[in-house]
């Protein structure tokens, strides 16, 4: 009897896929476990981290976000990252562990662009076949990743159905793992998804969290009071989350993307405004009507826009050690341009939300308390769109 | 663990019994409720069932269907945007006064949010079974023990990938019958028979007594017959809804072909 009820996060979680998938699951899951147990596996990851991805990420502090927060700021820069996110640890990860079970045709879902990309470049770098579904909507919203994409040799599928954005291009990507789950593995890009890809994905991400901690120690000598991610399945956050949960004191805050207003109905809180609900085999806080229907998520950025949301957020959220909260889409271009002007950084439209929270809540902290902020991504993917919305560079 | 299935014996049950008697099997036919409009969904269930139809799958649309194919996608994206709901889909039912068993073909978030008595309101409008697509056995003992002890049949679904271990689980936690997935993939038409379906059917009738009935990619008379030789039922889909979003005469008319074709 397959072990189905594991993996989950309290109550949240789960496997709510069809039956087809069941078996394919188990074998991950087992898969997943041995691979972690195996030294020559884990060195391979970790050498592939270093000289392909080039971790570790710097920490670098930021003096003048510091005085203006009045706290001592310090960003975990995945933006650094090869590829320009965190999305990489986690398609590394997955890749390895495909090829090790012998599944040479890679599928994923994007939003953004990020983590098609990061799956397109690890597929090249291992020989693999690679077809990444992306929603209609966003391959307009993203056209330089969608290029990027193409040009590291992968297929690209636009999908029209639904809203024509991530959660349908997760749906697609889905319906093909169910068509082709003998020879294909599904590379999920956020800690989204029946289990195991939920602990799996925060597994591989927590390399993150790992690193900042001890740079954290080295740097600032103690642990930070606060530690600041955004939020869209949730993973840079469950990334940096992970190895400080244990650390009571550090305060951990996942930053939603409020759109146009928490009041507005065009948001992608799920962990504020949703009720729980299953979406794409999991039981987790989910935008949805009163009929169960899926609500469409609202964001400026393609990589939060998503109704759902990793069902351990759910379970950090509903036992308190973690706090969400959201920050709009106006402000979060202020906190894009507050983090170019003030640190020479340019963050993702995503990232900007984390930015933009910690600006506005100064008042949180003392001058000694030390903040730590994921920088998930950088923004470069994102100025083709910023120019359309007439944001200027003045 | 969910408890085993219930030992009263359904409509669904009866059906099977009936046709057992006269050695006939099954033709199980699939429509996305409220498709094209509620008017006509109830005429095309209407044609279904007066066109020799033994169980009507009627399905409750939802907004991110993982397991269909672009058919009854578009039918039920098509039906969401006509108001179609989960109550709505009971109306539909219990308007329809079919002579076939219903059963409800479901994802589980719109029947959770149903509220707890939603299965006995089901059952109210003459709904005798449901059928939840992203609800494998072992997933959720909570609700998969709700669901078994409430009072429709549960029917379960088997995977081609399904080992013959967990085929006797699946079966031994449904009632009804037990929907055995033809081929890997989603729903849809397909022009070739599911390979394999021999071996498949055998290891499952090694594992339950329950009726099988197949289905997923079953779109002709001739697809029908073939799989109706080796299953107790076939089930039909989006063959049919491609013939609803035509004209209920339309569903008359290819209902009554797959008949003859399974009954010949
Ligand atoms: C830079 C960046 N940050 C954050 C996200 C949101 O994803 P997650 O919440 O899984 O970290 C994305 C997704 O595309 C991204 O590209």
């Amino acid at each position: 009897m397959s072990t189905v009820e594991a993996g989950r996060f309290g109550v949240f979680g789960g496997r709510y896929v069809p039956e087809t998938l069941i078996p394919a699951l188990d074998e991950l899951d087992a898969a997943f476990d041995e691979a972690m147990a195996d030294e020559t596996f884990r060195a391979e990851l970790d050498g592939l981290l270093e000289n392909y991805v080039g971790r570790p990420s710097p920490l670098s502090d930021a003096p003048r976000l510091s005085k203006r927060v009045g706290a001592q700021v310090y960003l975990k820069r995945e933006d650094l990252n090869h590829t320009g996110a965190h999305k990489i640890n986690n398609t590394v990860g997955q890749a390895l562990l495909a090829r090790r079970m012998g599944k040479l045709r890679i599928i994923a879902e994007t939003g953004a662009g990020q983590h098609g990309v990061a799956t397109a470049t690890i597929c090249a770098r291992f020989g693999l076949d690679c077809t990444v579904y992306m929603g209609e909507e966003d391959i307009r919203r993203q056209e330089l990743n969608v290029y990027r994409m193409k040009l590291l040799g992968a297929k690209v599928v636009p999908v029209t159905s639904g809203t024509r954005t991530l959660k349908d291009a997760t749906s697609e990507a889905i319906r093909d793992w169910v068509t082709n789950v003998g020879d294909s593995y599904y590379i999920i890009g956020s800690v989204v998804g029946p289990a195991p890809y939920p602990r799996m994905v925060r597994d591989f991400q927590s390399i993150i969290g790992r690193e900042a901690k001890s740079q954290m120690m080295e740097r600032a000598g103690r642990l930070p009071k606060t530690v600041v991610a955004c939020v869209g399945g949730g993973s840079n956050a469950m990334g940096i989350f992970h190895p400080f949960v244990e650390d009571r004191d550090v305060e951990l805050v996942g930053v939603e993307a409020a759109g146009r207003g928490l009041d507005s109905g065009e948001h992608a809180a799920s962990l504020q405004r949703g009720e729980p609900g299953v979406l794409h085999g999991a039981l987790s806080y989910l935008l949805q009507d009163e009929d169960g229907q899926v609500h469409p998520a609202h964001s400026i950025s393609a990589g939060l826009d998503y109704p759902g949301v990793g069902p351990e957020h759910s379970f950090l959220k509903d036992s308190g050690r973690a706090e969400y909260v959201a920050i709009s889409d106006d402000d979060a271009l202020k906190g894009l341009q507050l983090l170019s002007r003030l640190e020479g950084i340019i963050p993702a439209l995503e990232t900007a939300h984390a930015i933009a929270w910690v600006d506005a809540n100064r008042e949180r902290w003392s001058p000694d308390d030390a903040v730590l902020i994921c920088v998930s991504g950088r923004g470069d993917k994102d100025v083709a769109q910023l120019t359309t919305l007439g944001l200027t560079a003045q | 663990m969910a408890s085993t299935s219930t030992t009263i014996s359904s409509n669904v049950d009866e059906t099977f019994a009936a046709l057992r008697q006269k050695k006939k099997r099954a033709l199980v036919g699939y429509l996305t409720a409220g498709f094209p409009d509620a008017a006509r969904s109830i005429e095309c269930l209407r044609a279904l069932d007066e066109g020799g139809a033994d169980i009507i799958e009627l399905g409750v649309p939802f907004s991110d269907p993982i397991a269909d194919g672009p058919v009854i996608q578009a039918s039920s994206q098509r039906a969401l945007e006509l108001g179609m709901t989960l109550e709505r889909t009971l109306e539909i039912a219990s308007a329809a006064k079919l002579r076939a068993p219903i059963v409800l073909f479901s994802y589980l978030n719109p029947v959770i949010a149903g509220g707890p008595d939603i299965l006995e309101r089901a059952a109210a409008a003459g709904v005798s079974g449901i059928l939840l697509t992203d609800l494998p056995v072992g997933s959720d003992s909570a609700r998969e023990e709700w669901l078994s002890s409430g009072p429709l049949s549960f029917i379960r679904l088997v995977a081609p990938t399904t080992p013959v271990e967990r085929m006797a689980e699946i079966a031994r936690h449904g009632s009804g019958f037990v929907y055995l997935i033809s081929r890997l993939g989603v729903t849809g038409a397909r022009t070739t028979a599911p390979e394999g379906l021999t071996e498949t059917v055998g290891r499952l009738r090694s594992a339950t007594k329950l009726p099988i009935c197949a289905g997923f990619g079953i779109s002709t008379a001739e697809q029908a017959k073939h799989v109706s030789q080796l299953a107790d039922g076939s089930v039909v889909g989006s063959a049919l809804v491609s013939a609803a979003a035509v004209s209920p005469e339309s569903v008359s008319r290819l209902t009554q072909e797959l008949r003859t074709a399974i009954d010949s």
